[in-house]
């Protein structure tokens, strides 16, 4: 849901005229309060860690994500924005030397519980990337498909699943007379749509947005938030993003990280209209108005 | 379309040589060419190699005046090392192209088509060239390069895949072990099965040592290639893999596997060209043989490197000359292996 009179994605904007970027929020994001979308499912990080080595990059982060909701979570480079949603469907164990600790609870259930099957996981919670990455070999109806294949899933109509996908992602009108064309012949912006449908196949409860836009112009960034704003009602997103003024049109909860330095730690969380006008924390004013990060 | 009159405007390519500065080049290379003429004949020199230095050095030293006098010290200094790099690319070109030249010529006598169609058995070293064949060459390696095909392609791309995706701690080991194994000199590998199977056990040469023998030889081209075509599969692709809920091996085997699969071909056929022309391991383990021989498990079996040293051994001039078309074949079947690798790794780039 774009605001009509907000101007421009300029980041220029945010240094001079901070209050804009509040009143989008408080116009768009007043019809949710925590906990009142909730569908009965939901994501909790409890007290979560994170290591690259020896180096602590995370330090105690607990984070509640309400189902039906999108929760921006920004900050500076390298402030652990991207180990936090890694760690949300267990992505984080892929980089060497990794470690975590903490709990993360998806339906009451901690997913790093022994024993407990990791690809059934990242079914239910699945992920965009930051850099497009449509699978090269196959066609855009095989991309948006391959979910059900890797893991093994049977659909009924796999063209009505396909279809349902695509149009869910914002991008059947410009695929659907191609749709045996390879996924590395569409633009920048559609191969991102081609991947949220793609991850939008398999029915995921909750979709991790890691940077989703930062490789794309303005106008596919502008459908993209167009994407989030229709999946929001039935699934919940968690979206890092440089960008705020991204955070403040899309999301209902605004987290903010910071690191000094040291690992990195969640400095205030709340509704996003606060987050841009009130915020508690001196830091989080300071970052959110442009006065520094 | 505009009807606003544009101004015709040339293109021009003002970084390229004007037609004076290639006159000037022209000029040197002429005069490089009557220098050294006569400092040849002026000196007790002798030979095409003198004429080829002194060519070289005028070439050189002249380069060097000439961008002295025009542009300094510095750009001399380019000028020379300009040169050297010229002169090593042709002395590195020049016997690769000698090489191919004395093929052909020399391959050519013995070339007809009856080749294709007859074996050797009941043809001696001496009789002329117009009779027998080496198509018991071709079929044996054919077969030979194919049982190592067989073995090695799986066991390559499986232990590339395992360097690669698995990266398991027996990995550093591994990729030494393949990287000191593709160094292995090829008479290596037939001892070793000359010993270990040959010997021991099936006591006769057949086929299937053959193929055994080149396998040795090919996993460690097929697991190096592989590996390399696999770490350029970005890493991207198989998070998304895995974040869609496949397992690992489900993700290799329909994502990053599929991804790299132009690579993997080139691979392979790299492979096979590394192979084909190995004769070490083939006069140990393969018995040779002079007819067409379709079992791999039993008698001896022919080859094209074979027949070739085997041709030179005999010494008589149509032997000699059946070994020559013997190279020929051998080379124009390694050369359309490289096309055909060059062809498909470029039509896998394009996607």
């Amino acid at each position: 849901m774009i605001n009509p009179n907000e101007d421009g994605n300029d980041e220029m904007e945010t240094k001079t005229t901070p209050s804009s970027l509040s009143d989008v929020a408080n116009a768009t994001k007043a019809r949710k309060q925590p906990g009142s979308g909730a569908l009965g499912v939901g994501l909790e990080a409890r007290g979560i860690h994170a290591w690259f080595g020896d180096k602590l990059v995370l330090r105690d982060i607990s984070l509640d994500f309400w189902s039906g909701t999108v929760t921006a979570l920004i900050g500076p480079s390298g402030c652990g924005k991207s180990t936090f949603i890694r760690t949300l469907n267990r992505m984080h164990e892929f980089i060497p030397g990794a470690a975590m600790a903490g709990e993360v609870l998806l339906n009451g259930q901690d997913i790093y519980e022994q024993g407990t099957d990791v690809t059934k996981i990242r079914l239910k919670v699945g992920m965009v990337f930051q850099k497009p990455n449509p699978f090269p070999s196959m066609t855009i109806a095989d991309n948006v498909l391959a979910g059900l294949k890797l893991a093994q899933l049977k659909t009924e109509n796999k063209d009505d699943l396909l279809e349902e996908c695509l149009e869910r992602a914002g991008l059947w009108n410009e695929v659907k007379d191609r749709l045996n064309a390879y996924g590395g012949s569409l633009s920048g912006g559609q191969q991102q749509r081609l991947c949220i449908a793609r991850s939008l196949a398999v029915r995921p409860e909750v979709l991790l947005m890691d940077e989703p836009c930062s490789a794309l112009d303005p106008g596919s960034t502008l459908k993209i938030e167009e994407t989030i704003q229709h999946l929001s009602s039935s699934m919940t997103i968690i979206i890092v993003t440089h960008n705020m003024q991204q955070a403040a049109r899309v999301s209902d909860y605004t987290g903010f990280f910071l690191s000094d330095g040291g690992p990195g730690e969640l400095v205030e969380v709340g509704p996003t209209s606060e987050i841009f006008s009130r915020p508690k924390d001196t830091r989080t004013e300071n970052y959110v108005t442009g006065r520094f990060g | 379309m505009s009807t606003v009159t544009v101004p015709k405007v040339k293109p021009t390519r003002p970084w390229k040589r004007t037609p004076k500065q290639q006159a000037l080049m022209a000029a040197n290379l002429l005069i490089s060419a009557v220098v050294s003429y006569f400092v040849v004949l002026a000196t007790p020199m002798k030979g095409k190699l003198a004429y080829l230095a002194i060519f070289f050095i005028a070439v050189i030293a002249i380069n060097f005046a000439e961008s002295y006098f025009k542009s300094g010290l510095a750009a001399a200094k380019d000028s020379i090392a300009t040169s050297f790099a010229a002169a090593g690319l042709i002395i590195a070109v020049v016997p690769i192209f000698s090489i191919l030249f004395t093929i052909f010529d020399r391959g050519r006598a013995g070339l007809n088509f009856n080749l294709f169609l007859h074996d050797m058995k009941s043809n001696g070293p001496n009789d002329p060239l117009g009779q027998g064949g080496l198509l018991h060459a071709l079929v044996g390696s054919g077969i030979m390069v194919g049982i190592a095909l067989l073995i090695s392609l799986p066991i390559g791309i499986l232990t590339a895949i395992y360097l690669t995706e698995i990266k398991g701690i027996y990995s550093r080991p591994i990729k030494f072990l393949v990287q000191a194994m593709s160094g292995v000199p090829s008479i290596v590998a037939g001892l070793f099965i000359l010993s270990a199977i040959v010997f021991p056990i099936t006591k006769s040469s057949s086929g299937l040592m053959g193929g055994l023998a080149l396998s040795i030889l090919m996993i460690p081209t097929i697991a190096r290639t592989s590996e390399e075509v696999l770490l350029l599969i970005p890493n991207d692709l198989r998070e998304a893999g895995v974040a869609l809920g496949g397992t690992q091996w489900r993700t290799i085997s329909l994502i990053v596997v599929p991804a790299a699969k132009s690579g993997l071909i080139t691979a392979t056929i790299l492979g096979l060209a590394r192979v084909a022309g190995e004769t070490a391991p083939l006069v140990l383990v393969s018995g040779g043989g002079d007819a067409v021989n379709p079992n791999p498990f039993h008698a001896p079996m022919g080859s094209l490197p074979f027949y070739i040293w085997k041709g030179f051994t005999y010494g008589t001039p149509e032997s000699i000359a059946r070994s020559w078309a013997g190279i020929f074949v051998l080379l124009s079947l390694i050369f359309l292996l490289f096309i055909a690798a060059r062809t498909l790794s470029g039509s896998g780039a394009k996607k």
